[in-house]
């Protein structure tokens, strides 16, 4: 695969966690124009646009709507749908427009006001009505989202001796890495014993070991590693990405190995490098089990051992391979589609060497992994600092 | 929780709305069959039932009676209900069921109290009846404890 020769070239977010006073359409105008600012731009410089579609309303057409509403005349718009690996899949699809010449600099957005926009029940009713769960066939039987990662969770316990203890490190280590970032939607830290304390959902998941309810949206630009060079940034830029799908619902699949094997691979191979080569991963962290999952699959470690490879700091700031720096799902923030961009985001804000107290030391390359759907449908993308 | 007992709990527990390629499931599950699309070229069974064979792209599909038997492949016991409709019948119990011909399905496991389900359990299908046209195929254990 072609190195798309794109980069990032500037990031933004609104604010996060209880935003009362902005509907979908202004977070995505905060974040918009946070990214312009940083990348030293104007809205006029825009000439490409992706977005994602948002629960909180109908949008017949999504990138038109965030086009027009913020008056971007876009040689290219487009409406990306991959769940919860969209935020990946914005930078690539932007990247292959940029390769192609449809268009030069390409602002991807999204975000939404699920928190505030209704009932944190109505949230998780429609949720569990919309779609994760097969309507025919599983949702008459009354699952909710969690339950059907609950289920990943005890098969996955079942098989490699994965424990509760263990998944409950993901949520603590993701909630310190949340209490370094001064826009995260929950900051206080929390224990081990606070995850398996807090209120059981579906066996063996607490609502601590579940993705929050946020407010938001983040945004990024994408343009030729050419012109980045002479943008205000330093650059950051796509090496490699992959996809992968080996399922829609859960309940007629094998439930510990997931697409995101075939994503890793094809991100790797298209970049040339290996998960050892990465200074630090940007998981997606629906659910603590998630990450455990996500981690053997991507090869971080063998399948059955992401239990173990959790404990004892090795993903925290400092670690052995730091994961989900900003806080993730699980504590940074979960405004819909949009929660899996501040994956993106995040791992700029590293390779730029700008992320503060939980800065990377010497970070170089990243890997940031989205999925969506129930672990169904993948996206990885592998980030540098310097150009290949 | 009894499958009788899960029945109970709602009056707006979302049922399933047969079509075409699903309308046969539901028939033989209203008359207390199980049954399975299966490829009648490549020969394998596929679930959800679709309009062709995932595996060959065949359309050349077989409706066919499959035993009951299965085991639990996994499960959850939950808590928290997603909707009013399940309120009541909390903790209520969701598997993935393997079957004994091999497909895997969605289904609440009765008969049995939820603490109890285990990874492997046996398990035979029973049917339970919501509404005139919808009888839902659930799981209690092989034997009875």
């Amino acid at each position: 695969m072609a190195n798309l020769k794109a980069a990032i070239a500037g990031i933004g977010e609104s604010r996060v966690g209880r935003v009362p006073d902005r509907s979908a359409l202004q977070l995505q105008t905060d974040a918009a124009q946070a990214a312009l600012a940083d990348a030293g731009l104007k809205m006029s410089d825009i000439d490409g646009l992706l977005t994602t579609p948002v629960r909180v309303e109908h949008w017949n057409m999504p990138c038109g709507v965030v086009a027009h509403h913020l008056g971007v005349r876009a040689k290219y718009l487009s409406t990306v749908d991959i769940a919860g690996a969209s935020g990946c899949g914005m930078i690539h699809q932007a990247a292959m427009a940029i390769a192609a010449g449809q268009c030069s600099t390409v602002l991807c957005v999204a975000g939404q006001n699920l928190l505030t926009h209704s009932t944190r029940a109505s949230a998780v009713k429609k949720m569990a009505e919309g779609g994760s769960a097969q309507p025919q066939f599983e949702v008459p039987y009354g699952p909710l989202v969690p339950s059907l990662y609950a289920l990943v969770a005890q098969r996955h316990m079942h098989e490699y001796g994965t424990t509760p203890e263990q998944m409950a490190e993901v949520a603590v280590t993701l909630r310190q890495h949340a209490s370094m970032n001064p826009n995260a939607h929950k900051r206080e830290p929390i224990t081990v014993a606070d995850v398996l304390n807090s209120k059981k959902i579906a066996s063996p998941l607490h609502i601590l070991d579940c993705a929050i309810v946020s407010d938001g949206a983040c945004a990024a630009i994408v343009t030729s590693a050419e012109r980045a060079r002479d943008l205000k940034q330093k650059p950051v830029h796509l090496l490699g990405q992959g996809y992968g799908c080996r399922h829609s619902h859960i309940g007629d699949t094998e439930l510990t190995t997931t697409g995101a094997v075939d994503a890793g691979v094809a991100a790797f191979n298209s970049a040339g490098l290996k998960p050892s080569d990465m200074d630090f991963a940007q998981i997606y962290d629906c659910f603590t089990i998630t990450v455990i999952v996500e981690l053997e699959d991507l090869g971080f470690c063998k399948k059955g051992e992401g239990g173990a490879f959790v404990q004892g700091g090795r993903i925290g700031i400092g670690g052995e391979l730091p994961v989900t720096t900003h806080g993730g799902l699980l504590s940074g923030g979960h405004p819909g589609l949009g929660g899996g961009f501040f994956h993106v985001i995040e791992a700029v804000r590293q390779l730029r060497g700008d992320a503060g107290a939980r800065q990377v030391k010497d970070a170089k390359v990243a890997l940031v992994h989205g999925n969506g759907g129930v672990i169904s449908i993948h996206c990885t993308l592998i980030l540098g600092g310097a150009a290949a | 929780m009894t499958a009788e007992a899960l029945a109970k709990v709602a009056v707006d527990r979302p049922l399933p709305v047969p079509d075409a390629a699903t309308g046969p499931y539901w028939e033989a599950a209203r008359a207390k069959r199980l049954v399975m699309p299966r490829c009648g070229d490549c020969g394998r069974y596929h679930f959800y039932p679709r309009t062709v064979c995932p595996q060959c792209s065949s359309a050349n599909l077989k409706w066919t009676e499959v035993s009951g038997a299965g085991t639990v492949y996994s499960y959850t016991v939950i808590h928290r209900a997603p909707s009013p409709a399940f309120a009541a019948a909390v903790p209520y119990v969701v598997a993935a069921v393997k079957l004994a011909e091999g497909p895997h399905l969605m289904s609440n496991i009765v008969g049995i109290a939820p603490d109890d389900v285990r990874i492997g359990m046996p398990l035979k299908v029973v049917f339970q009846k919501f509404s005139e046209e919808i009888t839902l195929p659930m799981f209690e254990p092989a034997e009875k404890p």
